[in-house]
């Protein structure tokens, strides 16, 4: 029997000591510590949509990995971007997550820095997760979510692209086939309007501020593509702004339905989904209402294909959504909601954003998952576009902080231009408004 | 000094005194319970007189929220002065108030006189007449908005049923605001019925006995008694209507959203976008200023003419 020396006890306790701080050590390099910021509790706002309320029905799975409770809340879109500018300006808001309009409060929440900087934690291998890979977020995406400073203070959540439904049962008796254009798409529009049975070959939206972005998507065809130049310069009354006006002037004077001037992307909604229009240009969000069959007539039916081209460019309006942690929460909520973050955009959740029809997500993982696309209601066009939208995506609204008044303005003219007024005199009102203001907000930048 | 002189005296120097001594207890009075006043005044305070003051001074400034503040004086009012969009809105609002006043009104005078005669059900009739004013503005504005579509909508395919072409209804700038106006009028006229009825109740009948003695026809009736008699009434529903026409958004947001284009952008509209799509909360300010300026001057003219009309009365 071997006999236990003093010296070989103590160098044995010593040993067992030493498990737990090895073990901690070993986990360290392998295994990432989601549970660091257990017993915290983060409040999370997020705007009212399909992928919302994903990520609310999914989030014990975050509880439950992380050990960090989450109050969640969504308000529709724009109630709930007065809110937070609201909440910010008064210097405590009661959130630690929020979503961000990119398309309209990029540049007033990065002036104001009311979201902190993400990419010292991105480049933390001790707060981000090894599987979290960032490489997988598309390069349109994370140009988007990035400040012109450099400063990427919203992490991407989701793209928006403005795609083209088209009614097949109506293409297929007309022996229609697919616009490459926008003149073809006018041309073949008036070609399947019937007003007498009730049927009309395009539908979009005619109501103030929600319209500029049809118009901006034929904007995007011309050779100037946006509304601004590099210098913020506002381009919304010269040829090609016109030539963008006329476009829009007679798809939907011509061969819209009565009353379009009021249409917003629920009524176009309701109209396409009725089988009244045979086609319609807006986000892609709409895949969902539309194949069902309890909610529309066209289920089964539906088409999807990317946008026509103009006469210079080829480009989809892009819009987008980014998730942001507030920068007035205490260093340990910040903590806890940057895991909140990682888990809300991992591929996971991104991959449910694709199947369920409730967006074009961030990252381009999903959109390879044979598997989960072939198990998906929607059929292989719906994704095909997506994808193909992707490449020709650029963004639908200027990056400036008056957007809403932008909008307005514009809006107000190109509603005009549908009851008749002068394409041209329209977009010169429009633009001699708005000129003085998108100036004065540049000089406060 | 003669006795009846300096009794005087006394007496004068007694009323001084009792004076004096009234004027004591009365501040003795005000010194004890004047902390019973501090919650009522610290109320008013904190929520009248400074958010007034606060806007007030806030119209002094250009602020956008996200952005920095500074003093401009009267340029916001100067601002205001030229804004062709402001003046519309004025003028808008006030083509929907004349409406959405005089339409009600009319008709809840009517209905009231009718659902004051008896005939049988009438309690039922008065009920389902009057559900109209429990629904929520929202909802009822939600559920209208699906009615005026212009092709799914109910209410086009019922003129289709009579032969009558359908209408744009909120999807033309010609119609909207009428349109508005009947949601307004569908909406608030059982207010205007409840009011009048209540007075209707309250009538004498001797005059009407009179009348009839003297041979007076039921025109003459109502012309010569019972309008003068409910003026009172029909000015408090006046009133409140047009307080209630003046301030109208959630209608109005919900169904059009002051669309098409600027069709239907009344003051409340504009000053809603101005300040919380804008940010604009110095120029928003200002507009609050106007506004309050113009309802409290309507609201006097209003107050002025139902006095007048109790004088008639009287």
């Amino acid at each position: 029997m071997t006999e236990i020396t003093r010296r070989a006890a103590l160098r044995g306790g010593a040993g067992l000591l030493a498990v737990p701080a090895l073990i901690q050590a070993a986990n360290a390099q392998s295994g990432f510590n989601w549970r660091r910021f257990a017993g915290e509790r983060i409040e999370v706002s997020l705007t009212a949509n399909p992928r919302s309320q994903i990520l609310i029905q999914n989030q014990r799975e975050f509880e439950d990995l992380t050990g960090i409770r989450v109050g969640s809340e969504q308000i529709p879109e724009q109630q709930h971007r007065q809110k937070f500018v609201i909440e910010y300006a008064s210097g405590r808001p009661s959130f630690d997550v929020i979503s961000i309009s990119l398309h309209v409060n990029k540049r007033q929440v990065g002036r104001a820095k009311w979201t902190m900087d993400l990419k010292p934690l991105l480049a933390d291998p001790t707060m981000t997760a090894p599987d979290f890979d960032f490489q997988d977020f598309g390069a349109g995406a994370v140009a988007y979510s990035t400040q012109a400073d450099g400063r990427m203070d919203t992490l991407p959540e989701f793209t928006d692209y403005f795609i083209l439904y088209y009614n097949k049962e109506i293409f297929q008796r007309a022996n229609a086939q697919l616009p490459k254009t926008y003149d073809e798409l006018y041309e073949l529009a008036k070609r399947l309007t019937d007003a007498r049975a009730g049927q009309f070959g395009f539908v979009g939206r005619g109501l103030r501020n929600a319209n500029v972005v049809l118009y901006t998507s034929f904007l995007l065809g011309t050779q100037q593509r946006d509304c601004v130049d590099a210098n913020m310069r506002l381009m919304t009354d010269t040829p090609d702004a016109i030539w963008a006006g006329e476009m829009y002037k007679k798809l939907l004077r011509e061969t819209a339905p009565p009353g379009v001037a009021g249409f917003n992307w629920n009524e176009c909604q309701t109209t396409f989904a009725q089988g009244r229009a045979a086609m319609w240009l807006d986000g892609v969000g709409f895949a969902t209402p539309l194949e069902d069959p309890q909610r529309s007539r066209v289920a089964g039916k539906v088409g999807y294909a990317v946008v026509p081209a103009g006469p210079a460019h080829h480009h989809c309006c892009l819009f987008g959504t980014g998730l942001g942690i507030s920068a007035a929460s205490n260093e340990r909520k910040r903590g806890a909601a940057w895991l909140y973050l990682q888990w809300a955009v991992n591929k996971t959740n991104q991959l449910r954003f694709l199947t369920s029809g409730a967006g074009a997500p961030a990252r381009e993982s999903p959109y390879r998952n044979e598997e989960a696309i072939r198990a998906s209601r929607f059929g292989r066009d719906y994704f095909e576009t997506l994808i193909a939208s992707g490449r020709i995506a650029r963004p639908g609204l200027p990056e400036i902080v008056p957007v809403t008044e932008f909008r307005d303005t514009l809006g107000a003219g190109l509603t005009n231009m549908i009851g008749g007024a002068d394409v041209a005199a329209e977009l010169k009102r429009a633009t001699d408004a708005f000129r003085p203001v998108l100036e004065q907000s540049e000089r406060a930048s | 000094m003669p006795t009846g002189v300096a009794q005087e005296m006394t007496e004068a120097a007694a009323l001084r005194g009792a004076a004096a001594d009234s004027a004591r207890r009365r501040r003795a009075y005000a010194r004890r319970y004047w902390p019973f006043v501090v919650p009522a005044a610290a109320v008013v305070l904190a929520v009248i007189v400074f958010p007034w003051a606060f806007t007030l001074w806030m119209s002094l400034q250009e602020w956008k929220i996200g952005g920095g503040r500074s003093f401009v004086g009267l340029a916001n009012y100067q601002r205001l002065l030229t804004d062709d969009r402001f003046h519309w809105s004025i003028l808008r609002t006030l083509y929907f108030t004349a409406l959405a006043v005089v339409i009600p009104v009319v008709l809840g005078v009517a209905a009231a006189l009718v659902f004051h005669r008896r005939f049988p059900l009438r309690g039922l009739a008065r009920t389902v007449f009057i559900l109209p004013m429990m629904a929520t503005p929202v909802a009822v504005a939600l559920v209208w908005t699906m009615m005026f579509h212009p092709q799914l909508g109910v209410l086009n395919w019922i003129l289709t049923q009579f032969g009558i072409p359908p209408s744009m209804w909120v999807y033309d700038a010609n119609t909207v605001i009428p349109t508005l106006v009947m949601v307004e009028v569908w909406h608030w006229t059982p207010l205007v019925m409840l009011l009048v009825l209540g007075g209707l109740a309250s009538l004498p009948v001797d005059p009407y006995e009179a009348a009839k003695i003297d041979g007076a026809t039921g025109w003459q009736a109502f012309r010569y008694i019972t309008l003068p008699l409910l003026m009172p009434f029909i000015m408090v529903a006046v009133v409140i209507r047009t307080i209630d026409a003046l301030k109208a958004f959630d209608t109005i947001y919900v169904i059009t959203q002051g669309g098409p284009g600027t069709a239907s952008e009344t003051i409340n509209i504009f000053l809603y976008l101005t300040a919380f799509a804008y940010y604009n909360m110095g120029y928003a300010s200002a507009v609050v200023v106007v506004f309050f300026v113009l309802i409290v001057g309507l609201a006097l003219l209003l107050l002025w003419s139902r006095e007048r009309f109790k004088d008639a009365v009287r």
